[in-house]
């Protein structure tokens, strides 16, 4: 080979760089390494993380159990080792699941058209308010305080070069969004609201309420949903103009925050000012039906600083395992699935009641995360729980230095009666 | 003629037809059993009132075995690396190391929340650790962030680092300056950051254009993005003036770390003068593309920026443990929540324990040799628009197929009857009708010779049976798809036949 490329070794392949640039010494890291030897390194890892304790903590990512179809689907070569479906003609294994993925996602959350993913939640709710402003030709945008303190964080690193200030709007006594502060702060120039429900103490909007005020200022309601399984019993927010969406606990790892599949879902009417990519059914030139990338005149490779977004990847494996999951539970299982969720922290929140702590936000529907007042600080709770394998609920000081020994508790399918009860033993001091 | 004997890396074979899943859906079917539930049973209704959902409309009701074969049957309508050479330019098509899958499904990896205590989390940030330590001796340069989700999420994470820097010094300018070759994410994040974009003109050796630099570079330029080697698969000889004329005028140097994957080991962008550079964890260092994703672009950067990477950032506290920094004052902010795409830094950190220093650099060579090596083999069949020395890709045009009607689509679509994936089609920009071809060092002497007889063969066909290539493909399950009307009339998902 390298005769045939005219050089008489590896090095000559290198010789047009400059002399000054080369590095001139191996890199300064381990040797190569067995395979046995890399598996042993990252289970020694692995075991310096809490291994198989049970987990009280939601608060934007979630643990439910991951039906073994999932892993043994996605690891198919055909699906893992392949790209952004480009050629249609030897990619309609991709295209017809990212279709599939859409139709399930507009069923979900009751809108007309759903992306092929973005990032993550975080991102997918900073790129939906920037869509409602290109949409609306406002410029402010208005975020609710109970919308998770990390996806506002995004939010502001996203919008600060954007020309678009942010106003935040706080909650009432039950949890949910205060209606009147909402209303403050909106004005003539307020391009989107986003909210998020169940919010981030669990809190389920009244969506419907909140998107009469945030429209009769003529701006753009965006719910974003952290917690996908809730949309298997909670109505989905139908009166939203966007909804942005976190779709890890559709049979996502935990996997230490990552990766995760953001989805915008919208109207039909916003599609052309929508993010990331859309597959679309087509025919072929013998009537044959098929799937492509359609729409792409949005994106940043064919409209470069004029783009809708400068996304390019998608999280293509992580929406095909939300896909696989949605296909495994299904119509009834979603339901099933979701029932089972409220029926354990509602006992949960039933039990450490009972035990001493306070309940918070009392009168406003829940789906499987609550909050807690206890009189002891969450923190020296937790390192107790520790003590029993089980990781407490997040203390919210964290975030809200108003709710100081205030922790919110999540429950899931997973959640053993055994362990809630161990809790309910703690959280009473 | 469609299928002759010039055709051998593949065959046509019995594919099985598949519906949606919807339209095998039927009620009462169910791929899954929950346990008993063990707390008192709960009436939804009681509890959400009137926000209740009802009904789950269309969402599938199959069983396990439908489920499994569903997939398997659309999975074998995809063309994927483990099938053979995937010679995308630019996307770096290699071998995804299943032992990177294994590692990363660890019970200990997997199941880490992202909110659990530090004590408990010390395997997965020592692992992020590592990471960051290994991608700043590989770069040369002083600092890193694992958090952005992709290479354009890494663009932009870099791009508002530059934007603070220069705020912090009093003025945050005005321009971002692009070279014609640029990916289009470039311009793309250069508008999302609030800067305008100035292009600026190749060369006729492909590459940037010094003396237009000198001339476009002043005041109100904040950066240059430039990849190197740029999207012509070519190394920019002057890098060293071209950061040095960028930072008399106070300018940072951006590059973008798509390539990132012809020079590990070989030569390092902090020693040539870059600012700031993502890597795309996908390309590079190996984790599976997945279809489209996830991706993961670490930034690097000089000391200078780092008091502006994103919080938080890991570091060894006083008692030796580890944690998350997040009291960083002058941080451009959070970029995504939580800590990034852990799963892939797993995945890329596997890699390059399995690599080792030696293995990296052997690694660049044989892409750069096998790149070669097409070029070589390729070059008077296919236009080679620029004779400059190329590193991991090259670049042909359409031009000498042009007489015949035939364009880099048709060529490319001729391939897929070949046995391989195409190469990426009409990029980078300023080639007029660009094959842009990257074998990765995955390929080897047997895959590239096979490659490179379907491209001759495909060459002797536009000559002698142009049409053959113009219809192309012939032996794939659906021919070419019309893209306009799915474009004019977008139907984006299923609905029921009313």
């Amino acid at each position: 080979m390298l005769a045939a490329c005219g050089v008489s070794s590896l090095e000559d392949l290198f010789a047009h760089l400059p002399e000054e640039v080369r590095l001139k010494r191996p890199l300064a890291i381990e040797n190569g390494k067995s395979e046995y030897e890399i598996v042993d390194t990252f289970r020694a890892l692995g075991a310096r993380n809490a291994e198989g304790y049970a987990c009280f903590l939601g608060a934007g990512s979630y643990f439910h159990y991951r039906p073994v179809l999932v892993d043994a689907v996605v690891s198919r070569s055909e699906f893992l080792t392949s790209y952004t479906p480009y050629q249609a003609e030897i990619s309609q294994g991709t295209l017809t699941s990212i279709f599939e993925f859409q139709t399930m996602m507009c069923q979900l959350t009751g809108m007309d058209v759903a992306n092929a993913s973005m990032y993550d939640g975080s991102t997918g709710a900073a790129e939906a308010l920037m869509m409602a402003a290109r949409i609306t030709g406002r410029y402010k945008s208005a975020v609710a305080s109970t919308v998770h303190p990390e996806y506002r964080e995004v939010i502001t690193t996203y919008s600060r070069y954007q020309g678009m200030p942010i106003s935040t709007f706080g909650y009432s006594k039950n949890g949910r969004i205060d209606l009147d502060t909402l209303d403050m702060a909106l004005d003539d120039d307020t391009a989107g609201v986003l909210i998020q429900s169940p919010n981030f103490f669990g809190t389920i909007e009244d969506v419907a309420a909140i998107a009469d005020i945030v429209h009769s200022k003529g701006a753009m309601l965006i719910v974003s949903i952290a917690e996908a399984v809730s949309l298997g019993i909670v109505k989905p927010p139908v009166e939203a103009d966007i909804v942005s969406m976190e779709a890890q606990s559709f049979g996502v790892p935990l996997g230490f925050g990552g990766p995760y599949c953001g989805v915008i879902a919208t109207r039909d009417r916003f599609v052309r000012q929508m993010p990331g990519r859309l597959v679309g059914e087509a025919r072929d030139r013998n009537g044959k039906r098929g799937f492509v990338l359609t729409l792409s005149t949005r994106e940043q490779h064919i409209r470069r600083e004029k783009a809708t977004s400068n996304i390019c990847t998608n999280q293509g494996l992580v929406a095909l395992m939300c896909s696989i999951f949605m296909t495994v539970y299904g119509r009834e299982g979603l339901k099933e699935l979701a029932t089972q969720n409220l029926a354990k922290a509602h006992y949960a929140a039933e039990q450490f009641k009972e035990s001493g702590a306070t309940l918070l936000f009392e009168g406003a529907p829940r789906f499987n995360e609550f909050v807690i007042h206890t009189k002891t600080d969450p923190y020296a709770i937790n390192d107790k729980l520790l003590e029993q394998r089980i990781i407490g609920g997040f203390p919210l000081k964290k975030f809200y230095s108003e709710l100081h020994n205030a922790s919110l508790w999540c429950c899931t399918e997973t959640t053993a009666k055994a362990s809630i009860d161990a809790v309910a033993k703690e959280v009473a001091l | 003629m469609n299928l002759n004997e010039k055709i051998k890396k593949a065959t046509t074979h019995i594919s099985q037809n598949e519906g949606l899943i919807f339209e095998k859906s039927s009620p009462g079917k169910k791929g899954y059993m929950l346990p008993p539930l063990d707390v008192p049973d709960v009436d939804p209704g009681e509890l959400l009132g009137a926000l209740t959902r009802e009904d789950l409309g269309n969402m599938p009701e199959v069983s396990e075995i439908e489920i499994i074969r569903h997939y398997t049957r659309i999975s074998t309508w995809n063309y994927a690396v483990d099938h053979g050479m995937y010679p995308l330019g630019s996307c770096t098509m290699k071998y995804n190391a299943r032992v990177n899958e294994y590692v990363a499904r660890l019970m200990g990896l997997a199941e880490a929340h992202p909110y659990q205590p530090e004590r408990v989390s010390q395997g997965a940030l020592r692992i992020l650790q590592m990471l960051s330590e290994q991608l700043i001796e590989i770069t040369g340069m002083d600092a890193i962030t694992l958090q952005p989700a992709a290479g354009a999420h890494g663009e932009l994470t870099g791009i508002l680092m530059i934007r603070a820097y220069l705020e912090s010094r009093g003025n945050p300018r005005k321009k971002i300056l692009i070279p014609d070759s640029a990916h289009g994410t470039n311009p793309a994040t250069a508008a999302m950051s609030g800067y305008t974009v100035e292009n600026l003109k190749s060369n006729a050796a492909g590459m940037l254009d010094v003396a237009s630099l000198v001339a476009q570079v002043n005041e109100d330029v904040a950066a240059l993005m430039l990849t190197n080697p740029n999207t012509l698969g070519v190394f920019e000889q002057e890098i060293h003036k071209i950061a040095d004329v960028l930072h008399a005028k106070g300018a940072l140097l951006y590059m973008d770390g798509a390539n990132m994957n012809a020079l590990v080991g070989k030569v390092r962008p902090g020693d040539f003068g870059a600012d700031v550079l993502h890597l795309n964890l996908h390309k590079t260092f190996s984790t599976p593309h997945g279809g489209g994703g996830p991706g993961s672009g670490p930034v690097a950067c000089k000391k200078i920026l780092e008091p502006f990477l994103p919080a938080p950032v890991v570091i060894t506290k006083k008692d030796g443990t580890l944690g998350f920094n997040y009291n960083r004052p002058k941080s451009i902010g959070r970029v995504r929540m939580f800590y990034g795409n852990f799963g892939m830094h797993v995945r890329a950190l596997a890699y390059i324990m399995a690599n080792g220093p030696d293995g990296l650099r052997q690694t660049t060579e044989d892409a750069v040799l096998n790149a070669n090596y097409i070029r070589e083999k390729l070059k008077g069949i296919y236009d080679l628009p620029y004779s400059t020395p190329t590193m991991h890709e090259v670049v042909f045009s359409d031009r000498l197929q042009n007489p015949k009607g035939i364009k880099t689509g048709d060529i490319a679509k001729r391939l897929i009857d070949y046995g391989f994936h195409p190469y990426t089609v009409s990029f980078p920009l300023v080639v007029h009708g660009a094959l842009m071809i990257e074998p990765t060092e995955s390929e080897s002497k047997e895959e590239l010779d096979q490659f490179i007889d379907a491209m001759k063969a495909i060459a002797e066909e536009v000559e002698q049976h142009p049409e053959i290539v113009a219809d192309a493909p012939h032996n794939t399950r659906i021919s070419r798809l019309d893209e306009t009307t799915a474009a004019r009339k977008p139907v984006l998902r299923w609905k029921p036949q009313s």
